[in-house]
């Protein structure tokens, strides 16, 4: 399968008054045509920033550097109408709470039209309606409500809605933030399952950024684990829930409670601060497996299989570990208080 | 796990009602508006000891019913007996007086805090509040000991802390500890882990058993989240819309759901585990509006399994027709929706409609729609309550069988509300399938 | 002993350097304005406090024991801005008037504040009849111009009431009170609504110690900025009445209004000092008070506040490794 789109050593690093926070530090990643890669991670792990950050989409007194290829153009330091023209047709994105991107004023009908007006200008009328209709209609939104307005529908409803007016462009790639955080669990599935279903009914590649291990496991083909700002594991979803190589990878799957819980675990401390991440691998404080190589040295990335890659001390590569590095490292000590 | 079956807590047919202001029109004629019923008709008990989970969607009126059982928010009718005394029925100064007995912590941590005041204020304020310390120094004391015993040491370093300084984690484990610090038996925990990162719930969870060990606490534990009621209670009760549609036992319900709601949101949990996938026959459409619930059993629209008794309806009409129109290409659609006229008027709840035929079509082509509908989804539960369909002049009269209301009534371990389960309904539905007037 | 006294006051200061702190952090324009306009007042209460060292004579003294002033003296010897018709010394009646406007002007708001907030803080808690008659009353407060409201309020206290700061403070009052209630009932009923007051309703608080320990020190945060706008408007208010003839009487102080009043006949002979001054004064005051409003209002309004933000750099030293380095 061919790449649709492919980032190479992203960093997206934003300003504040104590320093430069490094959201995003060094992450390389590629989205297969038509598939669905969950993005997940805890809150503070980038995984928004990223998620915007390949759309352009940055906050005042942010700085991109890297490369995001789509169709062979570099995305990173296009010009903002580049981006705007590429954003809707080509890329696309969905948020959270969907009732905040829509205008209560404007109809379902004139959002669609505004949409399709805006990218492709010479719809008729008729066709416009009809592209319309036909995409509400597969995300299970009546006809008989296209003339209604925003509030007149549900949380569920809203987002189809949102999804509808991203699809309704044909993009190649959907960044979806967090599409589901708001909304039931019965409606989450129902929306989940549209949302895993794109590739056989709109040919488009989506980028599910999530905190739910659940839904990746059950909505994605591939899963990218984020922390402190870097991708410390990727693979197909499958192999990386039957058997995570990086202990944050593990240890987040043991700390999720889920209905075959048996009992409470949980990964001491808390996901450090950005301005000033630990040195050399960025989970050494809370790592439970850490060895004297971890703090010293920046992790190097290594393919246990040809379809992984892991960002972990554990998995080498040999040749890189001085001696007697990896002989395993007191964790230091981390009151109960130290936690997010 | 410690329950030792004394009665903390006991509710009897409680119900808790929003009026909502009605139009502006309407306020000048003086009608009323609406009565949201968050909480219709619950009765519960608590055990002295246990873990009671109260499970259910946005809507459902899980909240609503543990405010109301705090006195934080009035009770419509019904009763809340809290050690022997009916906490809707006492003075606004003898329910202060039982706040010291039971407690609450909210969802969100940050804003369940007073920004303006300090770790040590906020949880020291309770003392204050009842006279239950005297001077400064001692509550200084009675709050370093209890963020120590909630896990905020060293206490010094929190002490002076706003909360915007602190983590949801922390944050959460102060309001833990203000909730703790007069010594209650009763904690209402609403939803107290869900904005929290994954990695942090465990801790949180784990605090408050152990808490729930050592002052021989007794929780309401409200969530949305089957899978850490699962973990945490020792019974479950599901509501949907305003009703308890099951409760039980928690290995019970896990184990073998009775009520098809309860089985929905099972197995609409998305669980970390790679061979699962979403299913692809979920209940269909949301929480209804609580304004005005469906005739019957609430959760008949949705339930895959409902039949002749459970209260089939003009809205349901419409939202089959609605259903079938979105699948339909825009040709299809224009044409029945020109005889069919605006779906609007079925929007008025009845078990009998005259549906009038638009653009001079007659009944015979409503009858059609109608059956073209059968025909693509023979297997749709809505036409179970279908008792007859008659062409009358240019309109179609659809007639649905009468309502019958659900009862919670023991099954097996568990006590159940849905008709699959009350032998009576069952006859009456045996009864109702001979009667229907053959088409 | 001691040790513990420091440990309190310390807890003490947290509160107060933590309100503070915005107005440290402030950056840009921001910074800028408030500055200048503090300086700008901080000049004006100088001369109002030190009046009596400052001024080289009474705001109404037109001789000395060597005899009486020149009329419309130029500005020169003697007299630095001059005299007036009444041959009194301008820049003394500019030293006093910054006196009786601050003083009118502090009393003013210091009513407003006393009356506006409180009612605005029990009508947004408890609404119903109560709110309602409040608000209808205070909107029809609204309803009138500002200054037809002073002028009528400073001719019926002017009778009864002996001291004019008193009058003119009570009559620019009026049309504060509204500003204060409104803005604080509004913002009571949305804290009303935060989880935290329901915090503190299920742990039996009553309600008055829900007012004054949840909801007063979150709806007040705005008040400053709006008292300080105030402030600079009852400036203006003042000198209109007594550019009018009301308020403050020529002999109960020197007043910046009055004077410019006085002056208008003077400048069609070309006697500009009179009027200039007191008139540039006003300017002055207002502007400083403005500046000051404004440049709180950036600072404490979280919308508007802007930090100062380090720029990004890419090439920054990597971190460090830790401390216990691989050697054998």
């Amino acid at each position: 399968m061919s790449a649709v789109l492919e980032v190479r050593n992203l960093r997206l690093w934003y300003g504040t008054a104590r320093g430069s926070v490094r959201a995003v530090d060094g992450v390389s990643l590629e989205i297969d045509a038509g598939s669905v890669l969950g993005l997940v991670g805890e809150s503070g792990s980038g995984k928004s920033t990223l998620g915007r950050g390949i759309l352009g989409l940055l906050p005042d007194g942010a700085r991109a550097d890297g490369e995001v290829l789509y169709k062979g153009r570099n995305l990173v330091g296009m010009s903002q109408r580049d981006l705007r023209r590429l954003r809707g047709p080509d890329l696309g994105l969905i948020f959270q709470e969907p009732m905040t991107r829509l205008n209560p004023l404007l109809r379902i009908e004139d959002h669609f039209r505004e949409t399709l007006e805006q990218h492709e200008s010479k719809l008729t009328d008729d066709a416009i309606r009809r592209r319309s209709l036909d995409t509400l209609g597969r995300m299970g939104i009546p006809p008989t409500r296209f003339r209604q307005y925003p509030h007149e529908f549900s949380g569920g409803m809203r987002q189809r809605i949102m999804i509808a007016l991203a699809l309704v462009l044909r993009p190649s790639l959907l960044v979806a933030d967090e599409p589901t955080t708001s909304l039931d669990v019965i409606v989450e599935a129902q929306i989940l399952r549209i949302l895993a279903d794109l590739k056989e009914n709109f040919d488009t590649a989506l980028l599910l950024i999530t905190h739910n291990l659940g839904i990746v496991a059950e909505a994605c083909d591939h899963v990218a684990v984020m922390y402190a700002g870097q991708i410390v594991e990727e693979g197909p979803s499958r192999d990386v829930f039957a058997e995570p190589k990086h202990p944050y990878t593990r240890e987040l799957l043991r700390s999720t409670i889920s209905l075959d819980t048996k009992e409470l675990h949980s990964i001491p401390g808390a996901p450090p601060n950005l301005i000033t991440p630990p040195s050399g691998c960025r989970f050494h404080p809370r790592c439970p497996d850490v060895m004297r190589v971890c703090p010293a040295r920046d992790p190097i990335e290594t393919r246990p299989a040809p379809d992984r890659r892991v960002l972990c001390w554990l998995h080498g590569p040999e040749s890189e570990i001085p001696p007697g590095g990896d002989e395993p490292a007191e964790r230091q000590k981390i009151a109960v208080a130290e936690e997010a | 796990m410690s329950a030792n079956g004394e009665v903390l807590v006991s509710v009897r047919g409680l119900k808790t009602y929003y009026s909502i202001r009605g139009s502006f029109l309407d306020r000048l004629v003086g009608r009323t508006g609406a009565a949201v019923r968050a909480v219709d008709d619950v009765s519960l008990e608590l055990k002295k000891g246990e873990v009671l989970g109260l499970v259910g969607e946005s809507g459902s009126g899980k909240t609503t019913l543990g405010r109301t059982l705090l006195g934080l928010v009035p009770a419509t009718e019904g009763s809340v007996e809290f050690e022997g005394k009916d906490i809707t029925r006492l003075s606004e100064h003898d329910r202060r007086l039982m706040r010291q007995r039971m407690q609450i912590v909210f969802q969100d941590p940050h804003a369940s805090l007073n920004p303006a005041m300090t770790v040590a204020q906020a949880v020291g304020h309770p003392l204050e509040i009842h006279g239950r310390a005297s001077g400064r120094e001692e509550i200084r004391m009675r709050v370093a000991d209890v963020l120590e015993r909630v896990g905020l040491s060293p206490v010094e370093q929190f002490m002076d802390k706003y909360p915007s300084d602190l983590s949801g984690g922390q944050k959460q484990r102060a309001v833990i500890a203000r909730a703790i610090i007069l010594n209650p038996v009763l904690l209402v925990a609403d939803e107290p882990v869900s904005m929290l990162d994954m990695s942090v719930r465990a801790k949180i969870l784990e605090l408050m058993l152990s808490l729930k060990r050592d002052f021989d606490l007794t929780y309401l534990y409200i969530t949305h989240d089957l899978a850490t009621a699962k973990f945490f209670c020792d019974r479950i009760a599901i509501m949907y819309l305003g009703r308890i549609v099951e409760i039980g036992p928690s290995e019970a319900i896990y184990e073998d759901p009775k009520h098809p709601y309860t089985q929905a949101l099972l197995r609409a949990i998305p669980e970390p585990d790679p061979r699962r996938t979403i299913p692809r026959d979920l209940p269909r459409g949301e929480v209804p509006d609580a304004s005005r619930p469906p005739l019957g059993c609430s959760f008949h629209p949705r339930c895959p399994k409902a039949f002749e008794v459970c209260g089939w309806e003009s809205r349901d009409l419409k939202e089959l027709l609605e259903r079938r129109w979105s699948g339909l290409s825009e040709e299809g659609f224009e044409a029945e929706r020109a005889a069919a006229g605006p779906v609007e008027a079925l929007d008025v709840p009845a078990t009998h409609v005259k549906w009038q035929a638009h653009g001079g079509a007659h009944g015979g082509d409503l009858r059609g729609i109608l059956d073209r509908a059968r025909e693509s989804d023979p297997a749709e539960p809505f036409w179970t309550g279908v008792r007859d369909v008659a062409d009358a002049n240019g309109a179609l009269e659809v007639d649905w069988f009468d309502p019958v209301a659900p009862r919670l009534l023991p099954t097996g371990r568990v006590e159940v509300e849905c008709h699959l389960y009350d032998d009576e309904a069952l006859a009456e539905a045996a009864k109702r399938r001979e009667s229907r007037i053959p088409r | 002993m001691a040790a513990t006294a420091t440990v309190r006051l310390h807890r003490r200061t947290v509160g107060i350097r933590r309100a503070l702190a915005p107005i440290a952090e402030a950056r840009g324009m921001a910074r800028a304005m408030l500055w200048t306009g503090s300086g700008i007042t901080l000049v004006f209460v100088l001369l109002a406090i030190f009046a009596p060292i400052l001024s080289p004579y009474g705001f109404d003294q037109y001789r000395t024991s060597s005899g009486r002033f020149a009329q419309l003296a130029h500005p020169g010897h003697g007299h630095i801005l001059g005299t007036t018709v009444q041959s009194t010394d301008v820049l003394s009646r500019i030293v006093w008037g910054a006196q009786t406007e601050l003083e009118v002007v502090g009393l003013a708001l210091a009513f407003g504040l006393v009356i506006g907030v409180p009612l605005g803080l029990v009508s947004g808690y408890f609404g119903g009849p109560f709110d309602r008659g409040a608000v209808l009353f205070m909107d029809a407060m609204f309803a009138f111009p500002p200054l037809l409201l002073a002028i009528v309020i400073a001719f019926l206290l002017g009778s009864s009431v002996s001291s004019g700061v008193l009058v003119a403070a009570l009559a620019i009052t009026i049309t504060y009170i509204p500003q204060y209630f409104r803005v604080v009932r509004n913002h009571v009923i949305s804290v009303r609504e935060e989880p935290y007051v329901e915090a503190a309703r299920a742990l039996g608080a009553k309600p008055l110690t829900i007012l004054r320990r949840y909801v007063f020190f979150n709806v007040v945060q705005n008040v400053p900025v709006i008292a300080t706008l105030n402030a600079a408007d009852a400036v203006l208010t003042l000198t209109a009445l007594g550019f009018l003839g009301y308020g403050v009487q020529p002999t109960q102080g020197a007043e910046w209004g009055y004077d410019v009043s006085r002056a208008v006949s003077d400048a069609a002979s070309g006697i500009w000092w009179t009027g200039l001054f007191p008139g540039l004064a006003i300017v002055l005051l207002v502007t400083g008070l403005t500046l000051l409003g404004e440049g709180l209002n950036e600072t404490i309004n979280p919308v508007l506040r802007r930090r100062s933000i380090r720029k990004v750099d890419f090439a920054a030293p990597s971190l460090e490794p830790a401390s216990e380095i691989l050697e054998p």
